[in-house]
This record gives C-alpha cells, sequence and structure tokens, in this order.
C-alpha cells in the first residue's frame, strides 16, 4: 500500500483540533454568558431601532457648524500640547529603559518598564475620568490624560530605537574623549533622530483621534459637545459632530503620512 | 589647499530640516503655535490646587487598593470583560479571514479586492467608542452592544495586516500547489495558510489584549464589563476601589503581553 503524504504526525494533528475544540467550547460559553445578560427583546428590534435613527441623524443640523469651531481648536490643543509634554517626559524614561544606556538594568531599568506598561494599559479615556475627578473638567485634564497615555507608547518606541543603534559610532565618540553627554548628543541622538521624529508624528495623529472623545468624559474638546447632544437627543448636531471627527481624523492621518513620509 | 576654509566653520551634526531657512521658519512657526495654544486655555487653577489634594489621596489609595468591599462588582465586570473580549476576537478573526483573503492584491480579483479594501476602510475609520455609544443606542445597554464593537474594530485591525502578510508571502509555494493542480480551496489551505499561520495567532493574541484593554472604556458608554465598574467608582469618588480595578487591568495586560510572546515563540 503506497503511503499517504500528511503535513502533521497523527499526535500533532489530535493536539490542534483538541486547541480548535477548546477554542470553540470556550467561545460558544462566553456567547452563553453574554446571551443571558443580553434583553433579546431589544437586539431583534435593532432594524427598526437604526431606521429609525438613521432618520433622525439626516439632515446633519448644519447651522450648528459654527460652534464647532472652539471646541475644535481645543481639541487640536489638547492632542498638539499633549505630545509635546509626553515626548519631553518620555525620552529620558526611553534613555533609563533602553539596555545599553540604562545606569543600572537591576534598578533603573523595571521602574523605567512599569512606567511604561501602567502609561500603555490604562487607555486615554480611562486617564481622563481620574484626572476629570482629580483637577475638574476642562483642557488641562484632556492634556494631562493624552499626555499621560503617550508616555508609555513614545518611550517604548524610542527605546527600542536606543537598542538597535550601530554602537560603533558610540565607540567613537567616546574614544575622542566625549562626556556622557556628549556620547548622547553626537553618539546617539543623530542615529534615533528620524525614529524619533516618525514617533512623535505618529503618536500625534493618534491622539488627535483619541482627543474627539475626550469629551465624553468631560475632558475637554469637540467630545463635549457630542456628549452634550447625545444627552439631549439632539440626533442632527450628533450626526454632524461624527462627520467633522471623521473629516478632523482624515485629515490629521494624511498630514502625518506626508510627515513621516518627508523624513524617514 | 582648502585647509583654512574648514578650520573657520565649526562643524555642526546634520541637521533634520536641511535649509535653514525653513528650519527657522518652522520653529518660529511652533513657538508661536505653543503661545496661542496655551494662552487659549482657561484653567480654574483654584480648582486645580484643590484637587491635587485629592489626586494626593488617590496616590495613596494606589499604595492601599480596596479589592474587597465591592469585589462581587470587580469579579462580575471582569468576567464579563473577558467574555466579552474573548467572545469579539473570535468573531472578528472568523469574519476577517474572507476579508483578508479577499483584500490581498495577489490573491483576489480587483472587484472583489476594492469591496474588502473598503470595508476595512469603515471599520478602521471610526473609533471603538463611537461605535459604541451608536451600537448601545441601537441594541441597548449590556455586553452585546460591547460584543458587536469590538467585533467590529477587530475586523478592520485584522483583516488589513492579514492582507498585508498575504501580500508579502512567497509566491513560489502557492505557486507550486497551484501547479499539482490543486482546487482554489486546497490552494489556500496548503499554499497560503501555512505560510501566514503564525502572524495569524501572534495576531490573534495581540487583539484579544487591545480588546480587553478597550473593553474597560466601552463600559464608560454603556457597553457593559469592568469599565461600568469603573465608571461608577470614579463617580462615587471612591478611589480605593478604583485604583483596585486599574491595577487589575494593569496585571492582566502584563500577563497577556507576557504569555503572548511565549505563545507566538512556540509558534514559530
Amino acid at each position: 500500500m503506497q503511503p499517504i503524504w500528511q503535513r502533521r504526525t497523527r499526535g500533532s494533528d489530535l493536539v490542534i483540533w483538541l486547541g480548535y475544540l477548546l477554542g470553540i467550547a470556550l467561545f460558544i460559553f462566553c456567547m452563553q454568558m453574554i446571551s443571558v445578560n443580553t434583553e433579546w427583546f431589544f437586539v431583534l428590534d435593532a432594524p427598526r431601532v437604526a431606521a429609525d435613527l438613521a432618520d433622525r441623524m439626516t439632515p446633519p443640523r448644519w447651522e450648528y457648524g459654527q460652534e464647532l469651531f472652539r471646541p475644535l481648536w481645543d481639541t487640536l490643543n489638547i492632542a498638539t500640547l499633549g505630545t509635546v509634554f509626553a515626548v519631553i517626559i518620555a525620552t529620558p524614561i526611553a534613555f533609563l529603559a533602553a539596555r545599553n544606556t540604562t545606569p543600572s538594568r537591576r534598578f533603573v531599568r523595571p521602574i523605567a518598564l512599569l512606567i511604561i506598561v501602567s502609561s500603555r494599559s490604562i487607555n486615554s479615556l480611562i486617564w481622563g475620568l481620574l484626572l476629570v475627578t482629580i483637577i475638574g473638567p476642562g483642557v488641562l485634564a484632556g492634556i494631562c490624560a493624552i499626555t499621560l497615555r503617550s508616555i508609555g507608547f513614545v518611550a517604548k518606541l524610542i527605546y527600542e530605537a536606543i537598542e538597535e543603534i550601530d554602537e560603533s559610532q558610540v565607540e567613537a565618540i567616546e574614544a575622542t574623549g566625549g562626556s556622557a553627554a556628549q556620547v548622547i548628543s553626537y553618539g546617539i541622538w543623530p542615529q534615533i533622530l528620524p525614529a524619533f521624529a516618525g514617533v512623535t508624528v505618529f503618536r500625534w495623529d493618534i491622539n488627535i483621534r483619541e482627543s474627539t472623545v475626550l469629551g465624553l468624559v468631560g475632558a475637554g474638546g469637540i467630545g463635549l459637545q457630542l456628549q452634550a447632544s447625545i444627552n439631549i437627543v439632539a440626533w442632527q448636531q450628533v450626526s454632524l459632530i461624527l462627520l467633522v471627527i471623521l473629516a478632523t481624523v482624515v485629515v490629521s492621518e494624511w498630514i502625518s503620512a506626508r510627515v513621516r513620509h518627508a523624513i524617514i | 589647499m582648502s585647509g583654512p576654509e574648514f578650520v573657520a566653520t565649526r562643524w555642526r551634526p546634520p541637521s533634520l530640516i536641511e535649509s535653514r531657512s525653513s528650519r527657522w521658519f518652522i520653529g518660529i512657526a511652533v513657538a508661536l503655535y505653543l503661545v496661542v495654544a496655551a494662552s487659549s486655555i482657561d484653567v480654574n487653577w483654584t480648582r486645580v490646587a484643590e484637587g491635587i489634594a485629592r489626586g494626593g489621596s488617590f496616590f495613596i489609595a494606589f499604595t492601599n487598593p480596596d479589592f474587597t468591599t465591592h469585589s462581587r462588582d470587580i469579579f462580575s465586570g471582569l468576567y464579563e470583560s473577558l467574555t466579552m473580549s474573548f467572545a469579539a476576537t473570535f468573531i472578528g478573526v472568523l469574519i476577517s479571514i474572507p476579508v483578508g483573503l479577499g483584500a490581498a492584491r495577489n490573491i483576489a480579483i480587483k472587484p472583489v479586492y476594492y469591496f474588502c479594501r473598503t470595508i476595512i476602510t469603515v471599520a478602521r475609520s471610526l473609533q471603538e467608542i463611537i461605535l459604541a455609544i451608536i451600537f448601545v443606542a441601537m441594541f441597548g445597554f449590556g455586553p452585546f452592544a460591547g460584543l458587536v464593537t469590538l467585533s467590529f474594530a477587530t475586523v478592520g485591525f485584522f483583516a488589513k495586516l492579514l492582507a498585508e502578510d498575504i501580500e508579502a508571502m512567497d509566491p513560489v509555494q502557492a505557486e507550486g500547489i497551484k501547479a499539482t493542480g490543486a482546487s482554489w480551496l486546497q490552494w489556500i489551505n496548503y499554499g497560503v495558510q501555512p505560510q501566514v499561520m503564525p502572524r495569524v495567532i501572534g495576531l490573534s493574541l495581540y487583539r484579544l489584549d487591545i480588546n480587553f484593554r478597550e473593553s474597560a472604556v466601552i463600559g464608560i458608554v454603556g457597553g457593559g464589563g469592568i469599565g461600568a465598574t469603573l465608571n461608577t467608582a470614579f463617580d462615587r469618588y471612591e478611589f480605593d476601589t478604583a485604583a483596585a480595578i486599574l491595577i487589575i487591568i494593569i496585571l492582566i495586560v502584563m500577563v497577556a503581553e507576557y504569555s503572548s510572546g511565549f505563545v507566538r515563540q512556540a509558534v514559530k
């Protein structure tokens, strides 16, 4: 009898099927859990509600647009100033976290990494929620939320760039008798500059996107108008705000793509 | 010959923007913007000063988080978040596979390609929180709206990266399978799938991690999960409970990040 070619042995086939089976079983369990906590009447009614919602959203109330300029300016400021502060704080943290520049691998590096992970794992809306209760609603809370959220992201990408540098350049500066500051500014900094600029612009783009919704928790920007319009069920205003947010996001994405293309 | 000229000019490291005049122009424009932006923000400093004291109590709460008082709410919120993010990842990946295949330029025919790319662009352009608002309005409060939101967002993320991976695969292997006279399904299964599988698993785990983090947010607008518990804790100024929830979120994300690196290594 001629043997038939098979990709895997029977044992590894079995393990893979078991994995699929477990995944599907877990999925069914999760769905059951969700369906218990769901009012199915509302879900079944959704197509009618959606049609009704679409009907109420059109046409957008264009006159309302005049009141959106100021919130839009605030949104832009939250994203930009937040990014600036985040970059200023993240750069030293990145140098402390990178294996080749950290002063102490055992003590300083874990602390820097912990800061990075905590900042990254908490969404900017949660930071916003926190800061609004602490320093009160407004643009300042938004800026701080964006800053705290971006530190981890920026620091992580910069420290990865620092770890990938060409060490021979650093050695060359050290060989001329350069001080630590000179090594950083002539040996390391020029090498990470493109990555640094790229990360900053990339994060700015993400921050524009995030700052448009920060107002939902009271942290300033166009999200405040969104929340207010939803609260008074003014769906025609909501649809206009959503269009404005979409346009802002598209424009910021275009700008960031152009700038990154120019520097990298 | 040209020695003295070199001595006279001081060497500077190369700058990011080459032209000197545009460097100055950009510098001044940035400075001007920062001044205008900073002055347009009105801050209620007395409120901030009051808040700093409260902020201090929050940081103290972090050293002494309260896991016990509302342990029931925390547990059920967490449970809901985890089930929601797993189910959403499952559904999202399942939908993403055909969409991703259709959005790969080297596999799909032109009309299918444009159709699938449109789906991806639409799914990516709306943020999770805005989707959640719309879906909560449609499906009512609770985890179902969150499930739909996360599934939708997963499709945009996963299908795009899957399509990019398929476009970057080695065409020789796929051609080899095709040359044996394989059907379309066999071609995908033996020529394409083995090449992209490690990345599919890695991305699924990464997306599971993202979905869990996002589920903490969509609860704020009524999408169910731990976010609702967190929002309530903040509204009631129960910082010790909020700190406990945040610590749990950070820990779970750390565990997920660590173990996903482990699994990815094993799959490779």
